[in-house]
Parts: structure tokens; sequence; C-alpha cells
């Protein structure tokens, strides 16, 4: 419980409207999509930089903790406010502040949908390539500070390769601007870089200046089918070892594409045991040749269909397939751990393997799909909690997998972040000297540990 | 709450399960996306059920108007990637904080008028209850408080007219038709019985022309929708079980409707809140929901000619699809006739298949929200310049008529089977 003149402060800055602390709104600022629940003692809701400061100030004056959060649809617990505290909601601050055509960039609010944002920029014929899953409800500065990924990373990278500078209110509340709006820029440290991906451990983003590109002219969307799961292994390692970069590559297994087609029925060939959505952009004459070359590269890898979509309308009836398998997940087991691996893309065929082996060992349905065409792989651990062993089963399978994917010179998370989550794992991957630095950076900005504190690091 | 009732929020606890609070709701609800509040959000009122479920009534005043924040328009069932249906859950908890709290008064008063016909056919009192129009919110904290009727003082909301004598009081109760023609039973429901009758002349001169034999059942009552959402869910069952009687009376080939919030309790809402504990009254209501068919799809089925009945001055018109339209999958036929309708020409709008914000007795709560959904698709509709928006339900009329004249917009709202009766009516 915060007291009352704390209270009072808080409202004096965002005003009545936007400081609640009725126990429904601590709930509903409780959770994100890993299903924790922690409540805090008061969310606020402030419109600019200045008032995030002012409560910043007040904060660390007071040491209370304060958790910045956007949508709320993070999978690693990064926004949930543990230990209680109080939570800073950035999505008032949701306006497009420039669309820079000359100079191809856009200042925006990071409570802006993800979205929202891109279909702005399209009408212009420009393009935010990052995609995250949950780019119709997430907002831009938690995409930012989770680094969100997305099916388009293969080609075009993730958030942190969009973003150009940032203005940050630092946790004892000074407002400073990082980074700029040239395409170069050498002057200090690379401060931009460092916040991507904190997880609002060092800062509560305010603004964000992103890089667009063109708007590719044309898209050719295939859906290709193996009769083995190594093969589709295989094939991503084999296009780009051709030098072809596709826009996505992204990868279900058979135990994926089993649970589709029970809810769904797509009429699957009887032999599909893994497919491959490949879809590639830019210069028409150049993609039409992409779509020759690779299906000429993966013919001999056991490819028992190829459909090329050839239309619009025909690109989303093969994205179809990948959109359900969401939806149709629960059917194997009503619990799931989603995990989200990263290995070198030649590693693909191998870590699919030892996740093969990983599930016979411990008797749990894995299901896997994702991007495989960046190396990063969804890995769904289907439980049912109420069966007594299966969390036990289900976190060491999951130690496994990660242990796997270092072992191939990987990581144990992609785009979803550490946050809770993954937190106990993290000294598998890094080591006491790497927490020392990464400590170090933390209380050298955030000295009273105000700022989403007990997340990341261990 | 005592022991006797059952909880009804048992009745979805496996439903709750299902929410693994993604966010995705946050990007389809209407209510959301004026009050930017997560409690607004399907997630936050199914956390909210969740530890209403648990007993921590401590909640109950913050939830009760979180849970009211909801138009039980379906979208985030739509675009659920658990297919959870919030829309029951909300239901459920409005049913359990009823139970907790006992009802609030106007919906206390809600309940006393739509169970009562003989006080319904009292044309002010039925204004009442159709209407949310004669009542306007005091501005408040809690966002709840009414301020009680305000009839013909007129305020912000544009109101309709009530007609001066009820479209069933006007009819026989059995209208015989052809021999070897279909038998219909014409459920009316308030909104055109006692506001809009010219919904149901033009229905009923439709059917007719297509020879059928039409019963208008004395005996029928409220659909009972403006109970459900303040959670009065047993004045819901009455107002089933009374309608139940009224329309099995005669044998029939089809239950119709013309109005879609209506079609939306006969079909899905009756069968699902009788309990397992009465299979036999649930077994009858649900034969209720097959026989249950809108007019515009059941026009189309029996083979109508609109080019014979319909409109023919020249006019450019546009479709809003109603929430109970779009959750039971009723979107082509309309369209389909309307198109078929000479001098009729069809342009879509942005978002057509959007809530228009009346939700019910959500509008009463939260009339200025309920406005600024429906200020999207007032702005929509003028964008497509059409001469008339079309749909197929009395209330979402009642709210787009409303939402176009606070644009200042002089755009026509009619109802399909209006434009469709046209010719023959002229």
């Amino acid at each position: 419980m915060l007291d009352a003149s704390v209270l009072k402060q808080l409202t004096d800055i965002v005003g009545a409207e936007n400081i609640a602390t009725g126990t429904q709104d601590l709930i509903c600022y409780g959770y994100d999509a890993t299903q924790m629940e922690f409540l805090p003692d008061a969310v606020v809701h402030p419109d600019s930089a200045e008032e995030v400061s002012k409560i910043l100030k007040l904060a660390n004056e007071l040491k209370l903790p304060v958790f910045p959060r956007g949508a709320g649809s993070g999978f690693t617990g990064g926004a949930l406010p543990k230990g209680g505290g109080i939570v800073l909601v950035t999505t008032r601050m949701n306006r497009i502040l420039r669309i820079d055509t000359d100079n191809l960039v856009a200042e925006v609010e990071p409570g802006v949908v993800t979205e929202a944002f891109q279909m702005a920029v399209e009408k212009l014929g420009l393009f935010y390539p990052p995609d995250p899953a949950s780019l119709k409800f997430s907002t831009l500065g938690g995409n930012v500070a989770e680094c969100a990924g997305g099916p388009r990373a293969v080609k075009y990278g993730v958030t942190k390769d969009f973003v150009m500078g940032l203005e940050v209110v630092l946790p004892t509340g000074a407002i400073i601007r990082t980074g700029g709006e040239t395409v170069k820029g050498v002057v200090g440290y690379d401060l931009t870089k460092l916040l991507c991906g904190s997880e609002g451990t060092l800062g509560v983003i305010t603004k964000i200046i992103f890089k667009l590109l063109p708007y590719p002219d044309a898209k050719k969307t295939m859906l290709t089918v193996f009769d083995s799961i190594d093969g589709a292994a295989r094939a991503v390692s084999t296009i780009i070892k051709n030098k072809i970069i596709p826009t996505t590559l992204e990868f279900m297994d058979h135990p994926t594409l089993t649970c589709v087609e029970r809810r769904f029925n797509l009429g699957m060939p009887d032999t599909a045991r893994a497919v491959l959505l490949i879809e590639v952009d830019g210069d028409r004459d150049l993609i039409e040749k992409q779509a020759g070359e690779i299906h000429k590269l993966i013919e001999p890898l056991g490819l028992v269909q190829f459909r090329v979509a050839k239309d619009a309308a025909e690109s989303e009836e093969l994205w179809k397939v990948r959109r359900l398998v969401s939806p149709s997940l629960r059917d194997v087991n009503p619990d799931k751990f989603n995990e989200d691996i990263v290995v070198p893309r030649s590693k693909v065929p191998d870590v699919i393997r030892r996740i093969e082996a990983i599930q016979k060992l411990y008797d749990i349905p894995i299901v896997n799909f994702g991007h495989a065409g960046d190396g990063n792989i969804h890995v769904n651990i289907m439980i049912d909690k109420s069966v007594p062993g299966q969390l036990e089963k289900a976190h060491e399978a999951i130690k496994e997998v990660f242990q796997a994917a270092l072992d191939l010179g990987g990581t144990m998370s992609g785009e979803h972040g550490v946050g809770l989550a993954k937190q106990p794992y993290i000294p598998m991957e890094l080591n006491a000297e790497q927490i020392t630095a990464m400590k170090a950076i933390k209380s050298a900005l955030d000295p009273n540990n105000i700022l989403n504190p007990g997340k990341m690091l261990p | 709450m005592t022991k006797k009732q059952t909880d009804p929020l048992e009745r979805v606890a496996q439903d709750m399960k299902k929410c693994v609070k993604c966010g995705a709701c946050r990007a389809n609800c209407p209510a959301f996306s004026t009050f930017q509040r997560e409690p607004a959000t399907a997630r936050g009122k199914v956390a909210l059920a969740q530890h209403l479920a648990k007993g921590d009534i401590t909640l109950d005043d913050g939830t009760y108007a979180a849970m009211s924040k909801c138009l039980l328009c379906g979208s985030c069932v739509d675009k659920c990637p658990n297919q959870v249906p919030t829309d029951e859950i909300v239901i459920a908890a409005r049913e359990a904080l009823a139970q907790r709290r006992g009802l609030t008064t106007f919906h206390k008063a809600v309940g006393q008028v739509i169970r009562n016909r003989k006080l319904m056919n009292f044309g002010a009192l039925a204004a009442a209850v159709l209407g949310p129009i004669f009542f306007r919110k005091v501005p408040s904290t809690s966002g709840l408080r009414l301020r009680f009727p305000m009839p013909f003082l007129g305020g912000s909301r544009h109101v309709p007219q009530i007609a001066k004598k009820p479209f069933m009081k006007r009819h026989p109760e059995v209208i015989k038709g052809e021999p070897g023609k279909p038998t219909i039973v014409f459920f009316v429901g308030c909104m055109t019985n006692f506001v809009y009758t010219e919904i149901g002349e033009a229905t009923l001169a439709l059917f007719r022309h297509l020879g059928c034999t039409v019963i208008i059942p004395q005996g029928q009552q409220c659909c009972g929708l403006p109970g459900m959402s303040g959670g009065d869910l047993n004045t819901v069952r009455e107002l089933a079980e009374q309608n139940l009687a009224a329309l099995e009376k005669y044998p029939a080939d089809y239950v119709m409707t013309a109005c879609a919030t209506c079609g939306g309790a006969l079909h899905k809402l009756y069968p699902l809140v009788i309990g397992k504990r009465n299979p036999e009254l649930k077994a009858r209501l649900q034969a209720l929901a097959d026989r249950t068919v809108d007019a515009a799809v059941l026009l189309q089925k029996l083979g109508l000619h609109p080019e014979e009945t319909g409109a023919a001055e020249g006019m450019r018109i546009t479709y809003h699809d109603p929430c109970h339209h779009r959750t039971a999958g009723i979107a082509k036929q309309p369209r389909a006739l309307l198109k078929d309708t000479p001098g009729l020409e069809l342009v879509e709008m942005e978002g057509a298949d959007r809530c228009c914000g009346l939700g019910g007795t959500f509008n009463v709560y939260h009339y200025e929200s309920s406005l600024d959904i429906n200020a999207g698709k007032s702005a929509a509709i003028i964008e497509t310049g059409a001469d008339a928006v079309v749909t197929g339900c009395p209330g979402c009329i009642m709210q787009l008529s409303d939402g176009l004249k606070q644009a200042g917009d002089k755009t026509r709202v009619l109802h399909t089977v209006e434009l469709l009766a046209r010719k023959i009516r002229s």
C-alpha cells in the first residue's frame, strides 16, 4: 500500500483520471501473456516525458519500484509488478509525431500500436518491417524494450535494427536523448542499442526514431511440404547457403501440422511431416527468379508439395496454415511453455534432432514451429499442470532445450526476452563476469534499483 | 449469495481457463477502443470474473463497473486465438454480481417492465425500457448513476417517436395465407411493436406476398435482452419460458424475427441460460432456437424476388451488420436481396461489421462512450455518400439514427425489409 501523501503526489502529476488504485484496476494491470499475476499498489497513465520524469524522481526519492508497461502482451513477465509498486502505463503516449519522407525516418511515442504505425507509413509507400505476432495490439515502446522480432527478421532484422534514436527517462528522472536520425553517428557510447531489449530495466522510452524502407514492389508466397522434418530443416540451410535471403521462412513440424489439420482440415498430404512457408519480396522479376531457384534447390530434399500463391488472396490462404497454429495447440494439452531458442541457421536440423530426443526422454509433447529462416524456433512444451509431475518434467525439458541451443552456438531467447520466466536459467548462458558487467550498468543508471526491479539479471 | 442458487460462474469455469491473457482482444474490442483501460478488455473481464469466482467479494464495486463496459458484441470471441467466449463469461459474471449484490434500481425497473406486457403497452413505460432513450447519465465518477426519466425533454439523445398504436394491436393473431405455403410464427420484439412499427408492417407484407400464413402469437413478450445487461437472468429465464409457450402454441414451419437482437436471444441466449438441471426445458428451447430464422434469411430462402416487391426510386445505400447477425453468420443474405432490388446501389462502408455502440443497456450507463464508438460508425457511413444506411436490427437503427443526427447528417436509416417491401406497400 502506498501512503496517502504519495498517492496525492502521483495524482498531482498525472491527474485524478489517470491514476487507479481500485482492486479491479490492480488486477487488470497485474497480468501479461505469461499467466502470472502480481498486484501492484497503483497504476499511473502519464502522457508525456515530463510526467514520467516527475513520477520517476518521486519513486527514486522514496525508493518505490516502478514497472513500465505497454500493452502487457509479453511472454516473459517483463511488465509484471512482482513485489508490488507502481505500474507505469505508456499507452496514452500514442502519437505518431512525424513521418519524414525525405529522410525515411519516423518519430513516434511509445504507446503507438505496431500495426497502426505500419499502416501509416505504408500509406506513404514506406515500410516498417518488424512484425511480431502481436503487432495488432503490442506497442512500439514494448517492441523496443523487448527487441521484438517476427517472421520478416530473416531478411530485414529485428526491432533494434530499425531504431535510430530514443528519448528516455532514466530511473533518476533525467530525460535524455540517444542516437539521432542520421545514418552514421559515433559520438559516445551507443546507448540506443543498449536500451533496445533492456526490458524496461534501464529507462522508460518516451520517444522513438525509426528508420524506414521503401515498400517492396511485390512479394511471392510459397507453401512447401516435406516428407521428413530433416528435409525441411535442411531446406532452410540450403536456401541460405545458396545466397537467397527470403523475407520469411516459417517452419512447422509434424505435431504442429497434426494439431492444425485435426481442427481445421486443410487437406495436407498424408506424407507431410514438415512444412516451410517461404516468402520472397522485392523487384517483380527478381522474386520470380528466386522462387524458381528455391523450388529447384529444395526439390531433392523430400519435397511432396510446392504451392505458389497467384495473388494476395491465395497468399493469405497459405498464411492461414501458419496463423492457425496457435489456436490449435491447446488440443494437445491445456498448458504451454512457449520458448524461443535460436541457433545459427545451419544448425536448425541438429537442434530439431536434439529436441526430438528430449521429447522422447521426458515423454511430453513438444511442438515446434517458428522462424526457422533466422534459426529461431518456437519450442512449445505442452503439459497438463493438473497431472502430478508434469510441471517438474516440463522444467527439466526446458533446461535441456536451452542447453541444446547453447551447445550449438545459439541463445535461449531470440525475441521474447528474459523477464521473470527465463531468469532462473540465465547462468546457463551468461557467466559471472558477464553478469557483473551488466549489473554495473544497471546500478550506474539505477542506483536505487527502482526501475523494473527483480527482472532479467539474477 | 444463498446456498440454493448455483454460482453462474461455474457454468463458465472451463471457458475462463482458456484465456491466456495474450492481449489480442485489445485490438478488437469497441469498449476498449473508447475507454482505453485494461478492465474494459475481454481478458480484463475474464481476470475479474476469475477473481469473482474465487469469492473475492471486495471486488464487487469496481467489478460491476468493469463488467458494465461490455457491449456483448462478440468481436473479441471472433478474433480470440483460443476462442474464449467472453460474452458468455460476462453474462455469467453479471448474473453472479446481481446475485451477490442485488439488482440496481434501474435494472429492477427494467425487469419489472419487460416482464409485464400490460405495463409495456402503457406507452411511456414501454419507452422507459426500450429506451435507454429516456435515461441520461449523471456525470459521476462511478459512471453508473442515472437520472430518471426525462420523457420528451429531449436532452442530447434524439428520441424516436413511440407509435400511437402498437403493431400487435393492429393485426389479428392469425393471418391466413395460401394453402400449401409455409406457416410462419412472427416474433415481433418490443422495438418493432412499440417504436418502429413500419418494420413490422413491411415484414408482414413481404411474407403475405409470398403466400405464407403469418401468426403473431399474442402471448409473446420482450425477448429479455435488456434484462441481461444488468445480470437479471431470472427475468430472462422467465421470459424465455413465456415466449417458448407462446411460440410453441402454433405448429409452424419457422419462427421468424426481423430484429437481430431478438434473434440472438432466441437463437443463442435462451439455451445458454437454462442450466443442465432442466434438460427438458433446455431441449425445447434448443428446438425453438433451431427453428428461429432472421426475416431476410428466410425471405431469401423462400425465394423472394425483390424486383417484384422492392424500392424503385434510385438510391445509394450502405449496409451495417448488426453484431447479433455477425455472430450468427448472417451477412451475405440481406446484401444479396438488396442488390437485386431495383434502383438500389450498394456501397460498402469501412468496418461494416463493427459494433454501433448500443449494446443493450450499455448505452444507458455509458452514453458518451457509446456515442464515441458510434462516431466512427457515423463517419464511415457518411464517407460512402449513401442516401441511406440499411440494417437488420431496430436497436442499431435507433443508435445509428442518433449518431448521424449528432453528426448533423441527414442520411436515412432503414431496415432491410422496408426497402424490400417498398413497391408492394406503396
